[in-house]
């Protein structure tokens, strides 16, 4: 077979030249071969092709590096997606259809608070194993929370257990004179099936926190520190086979993973392998997807520009694709501190005058996203409705109404100011163009500034005195929940507290009292429903301070072989649910 | 010889230790001199929420709050005795010559760069041959048939070969070879994972036209030129009117000497491609050192743009030695000097 390979492959050395050249390619579409039950967005609101049936491989690749694939120091959303294979943490988005939903995976039930919210309690669930066959405790799940607080070890990951437990000093097992390494007194282990999280102050939706991979249970005498990466210890159905960082890795079975002690997750392990690469040209990954020589574009975020086009115009190829939406909103927040725009009616003037579909063509246009109305994209629970500034009536902008505001702004005539976007983002370009355009109409010159994404939040927009000092009251940007909640949204780009004089800030100058005292109540607010309810609210108070220009809705063109099962867009992640597929 | 040997090997180390100043300059005092701070810095190797205390405690950790001298000189001193690096749990000794240790990613980063340098010199040494010969072989019959259609079409196809980037013909190739024809192996193929050299050659094939093509192009309108100058020189009708049979003129007296120009321009090609192919790495999503540049650089982690500059310029220079110590043995005129 290989030799036969070879043997053609001397023929492309003799073709090569006259296609290199220029000649046009009758290439074939491999991907417009489609089953009956395909059709486009066919995998949002239901799944698509379900199936039982077990074997095969998946093939997944990924245009960039992971992040780190120790659940103590990842933040990427592919990979909290991804890491359920290998990983059981205290409470799971649950594999489904629909709402996102958390559920207890490693726990028997959701937590269970007391003390206003400041004390929380699980049980976790007998029987669960490691890879090798131990028994999972509750001290493994302390641990590995413990582990995850040291920053200097795993730099990567969230920092919500660092800002909300009790730490008293705490900041690392490694320094941790418990012999045990379990000195953490604001987790308790009274048993090995009972954890207790005391937290410094109230936070009602503690659950969220429970869900991220830092509650997925470590082994203290397997734990390598930075070097852990290289072979996490896998309580989930699949375990690392092979890892080369960097390149990829592949997974296989894990022997001691029971599914009956996961009856609530949904995980349905299929496939007898998972093979990942890592690095691969995007373009070559869309390329790949469409010839079914790849099955899952990892990072979720869709097609390529280039792929996109191609997809929607040929109705076999669209027939293969989702549109999905995003917790993710594309804004350009409006610094508050620079002037004029501390003035609230120049802050209007600006969210009437701006053109809203300008902004939406700037992504790609309807397949980018819709037109955001609000800060809070809709997936969100809690979200309300609410367009202050007529981006559904009159999306082009309302001139009348943004001059009106510039007379009581002061500035009859306009004025000007820079608009900052991330250089390696053409879209951002495109919008700071756009912006730049539709407000020259009433008067607002735009100068546009790019800087690096790189350094953006750390040196330039995210840093008070530079923004003030070089007039950038407009910056384009982008903002994805950690997880769809009102808090993991809104807590880092409108929580005025949160805005650091050294910079690195994710709130760009968005400085509403009112939004912050909406923050704090809700996070004393246990009762579900109530507590969503706040974060529309919360939305509302911002807009109605005029403190963000919000753009677009994301939605990301993903693409699915046809040779995949059980395949769906799990909401709670904006992506293909990676812990059902198969392959027929 | 071995004085002019040994003095071009002190003027190479001292160039890779010029290397190592001006880049570790870049990356780490230039920053600091348009007004980064040590905190600044550090800012890029934290989580999206990290908060202040943690940004300078990392500052600390990766140790930009030292001063610059010290810096660099725990750069120069794990090159030569290795450094020790905090793990967690334990300290992992990163043995001489350590080129560092990643920011991002806590790893050693020679160890990555050598896992990755049979993909690049795999990938370099076999479009080399091709392009060597090709391209050679192309010039020189051009030049021997000039202004015949074979040279006419030849030196139009090389116009194609230098003008169409790689990263255009590669998809296209990729495309149509691999995806549609399935003669060649996909994109991201590893060939070092290859069972057999037959294998590897085959994972490798793509790749090797696609950046050969790119060369031999050059190396043809190079050669073609070289030979037409060299071919009217006096020695070479003396050569004739001794009677010497036209291959050995051609061989021996023409292209030996067209062939100077193109040994230096081959040393540095091939020392520029050992320490990476950027283009063709990143097109075919070969685990070299051309992607492993690209993936620092995006990532912004110095260490690892660091090793790779040092490493891409230890290939420049060692292969610029080699060429000239080539010349005396190709050219007899400069080995006469």
């Amino acid at each position: 077979m290989k030799r036969r390979r070879i043997v053609s492959a001397i023929a492309v050395s003799a073709a090569i030249t006259m296609v290199l050249a220029g000649c046009n390619s009758k290439a074939k579409d491999n991907g417009s071969k489609s089953t009956a039950k395909a059709a486009f967005n066919a995998a949002v609101g239901k799944v698509l092709n379900p199936s039982d049936k077990k074997g095969g491989t998946l093939t997944m690749a990924n245009s960039g590096d992971w992040d780190s694939l120790d659940p103590a120091d990842t933040y990427y959303g592919f990979s909290w997606n991804f890491i359920r294979n290998y990983g059981r943490s205290l409470v799971v988005f649950k594999s489904a259809v629909g709402t996102p939903v958390l559920v207890p995976d490693l726990a028997e039930t959701l937590g269970v608070p007391s003390d206003n919210a400041k004390t929380w309690t699980y049980k976790l669930r007998k029987g669960i194993k490691y890879e090798d066959g131990k028994v999972v405790t509750s001290k493994d799940v302390k641990y590995a929370v413990e582990r995850s607080l040291d920053k200097t070890t795993f730099p990567n990951g969230p920092t919500y257990f660092n800002d909300f437990l009790d730490l008293q000093g705490y900041t690392s097992p490694y320094k941790d004179s418990d012999p045990n390494k379990l000195g953490l007194k604001a987790i308790e282990t009274p048993d090995d099936n009972t954890i207790i999280f005391h937290l410094k102050k109230s936070f009602s939706g503690f659950d969220y926190f429970a869900q991220l991979p830092a509650t997925i249970p470590v082994p203290r005498a397997a734990d390598t520190g930075t070097k852990y990466k290289e072979h996490v210890i896998s309580t989930g159905p699949y375990k690392f086979e092979k890892n080369n960082p960097g390149k990829g890795f592949s997974m296989v079975r894990n022997a001691s993973y029971d599914p009956n002690t996961d009856p609530s997750s949904g995980r349905k392990p299929l496939v007898d392998r998972i093979e990942v690469s890592l690095n691969v040209n995007s373009d070559d990954i869309d390329n790949r997807l469409l010839a079914k020589d790849l099955d899952v574009a990892i990072e979720g975020t869709g097609v390529g520009a280039a792929t996109q086009g191609r997809v929607l115009r040929d109705p076999a190829l669209k027939a293969n694709a989702d549109s999905a939406a995003i917790a993710r909103t594309w804004f350009t927040a409006i610094d508050s501190d620079v002037a004029p725009f501390d003035n609230i009616h120049c802050r209007k003037a600006v969210l009437y005058g701006f053109d809203k579909t300008g902004y939406q063509r700037a992504y790609g246009g309807a397949i980018g996203g819709d037109i955001a109305s609000s800060l809070m994209p809709p997936l969100i629970p809690g979200y309300k409705k609410n367009d202050l500034y007529e981006s559904g009536s009159k999306p082009e902008g309302d001139l009348a109404k943004a001059k009106d505001e510039l007379k009581q702004c002061g500035k009859p005539t306009g004025f000007s100011t820079n608009v900052s976007y991330r250089i390696e983002r053409p879209k951002e370009k495109a919008t700071a163009e756009a912006l730049q355009a539709s407000l020259s109409k009433i008067g607002v010159k735009l100068t546009i500034k790019g800087f690096p994404k790189g350094d953006y939040a750390a040196l330039y927009a995210g840093k008070p005195d530079y923004a003030k000092s070089h007039q950038l009251g407009l910056k384009v940007y982008g903002w994805g929940a950690d997880w769809p909640d009102g808090f993991g949204f809104l807590d880092q780009i409108v929580d005025s507290r949160v805005i650091r004089a050294t910079g690195g800030n994710t709130n760009f100058g968005i400085k509403v009292p009112a939004a912050d005292q909406l923050l704090d109540k809700a996070l004393q607010t246990t009762d579900k429903p109530a507590r969503e309810k706040i974060w529309g609210q919360i939305d509302e108070v911002v807009m109605t301070n005029a403190a963000a220009m919000p753009g677009v809705w994301a939605k990301g063109l993903l693409y699915r072989p046809p040779t995949l099962t059980n395949v769906f867009v799990n909401d709670g992640f904006g992506m293909y649910d990676y812990t059902v597929m198969g392959k027929k | 010889m071995k004085a002019y040997i040994l003095r071009r090997l002190i003027v190479s180390v001292v160039m890779l230790f010029v290397v190592s100043a001006v880049a570790f300059s870049i990356f780490f005092v230039i920053p600091r001199v348009a007004g980064a701070s040590p905190d600044d810095l550090a800012a890029r190797y934290v989580g999206k929420s990290a908060g202040a205390a943690q940004i300078h405690e990392t500052a600390v950790h990766l140790g930009f709050t030292d001063p610059i001298y010290v810096q660099y000189g725990r750069f120069v001193k794990g090159i030569f005795v290795g450094e020790d690096f905090d793990t967690g749990p334990s300290t992992v000794h990163c043995a001489a010559p350590c080129l560092g240790y990643s920011f991002l990613r806590q790893t050693p980063v020679l160890p990555d760069l050598l896992s990755r340098l049979p993909v690049t010199l795999s990938l370099a040494s076999g479009a080399a041959v091709i392009w060597l010969l090709a391209g050679v072989a192309t010039g020189v019959l051009s030049a021997l048939k000039r202004g015949s259609v074979f040279d006419r079409s030849a030196m139009g196809v090389a116009l194609a070969g230098v003008s169409l980037p790689i990263f255009f013909t590669g998809l296209l190739s990729l495309s149509i070879f691999s995806y549609t024809l399935g003669w060649a192996a996909p994109g991201g193929t590893n060939p070092m994972d290859a069972a057999n050299p037959a294998e590897w050659a085959y994972d490798l094939l793509l790749p090797w036209i696609t950046l050969a093509f790119l060369f031999a192009a050059a190396y043809a309108r190079l050669t073609r030129s070289g030979m037409l100058e060299t071919m009217g020189e006096d020695y070479i009708r003396t050569a004739r009117a001794k009677g010497l049979p036209e291959h050995t003129v051609v061989l021996r007296h023409g292209l030996r000497a067209a062939l100077t120009p193109i040994t230096t321009i081959f040393g540095l090609d091939l020392g520029l491609l050992l320490g990476g192919a950027i283009l063709t790495e990143s097109t075919f999503s070969l685990p070299g050192l051309g992607q492993y540049a690209v993936l620092s650089i995006t990532e912004n982690d110095l260490p690892k743009v660091l090793g790779v500059t040092m490493f891409a310029a230890f290939f420049i220079i060692a292969a610029n030695l080699v060429v000239d110590l080539l010349y005396g043995v190709i050219d007899p005129r400069v080995r006469a000097r």
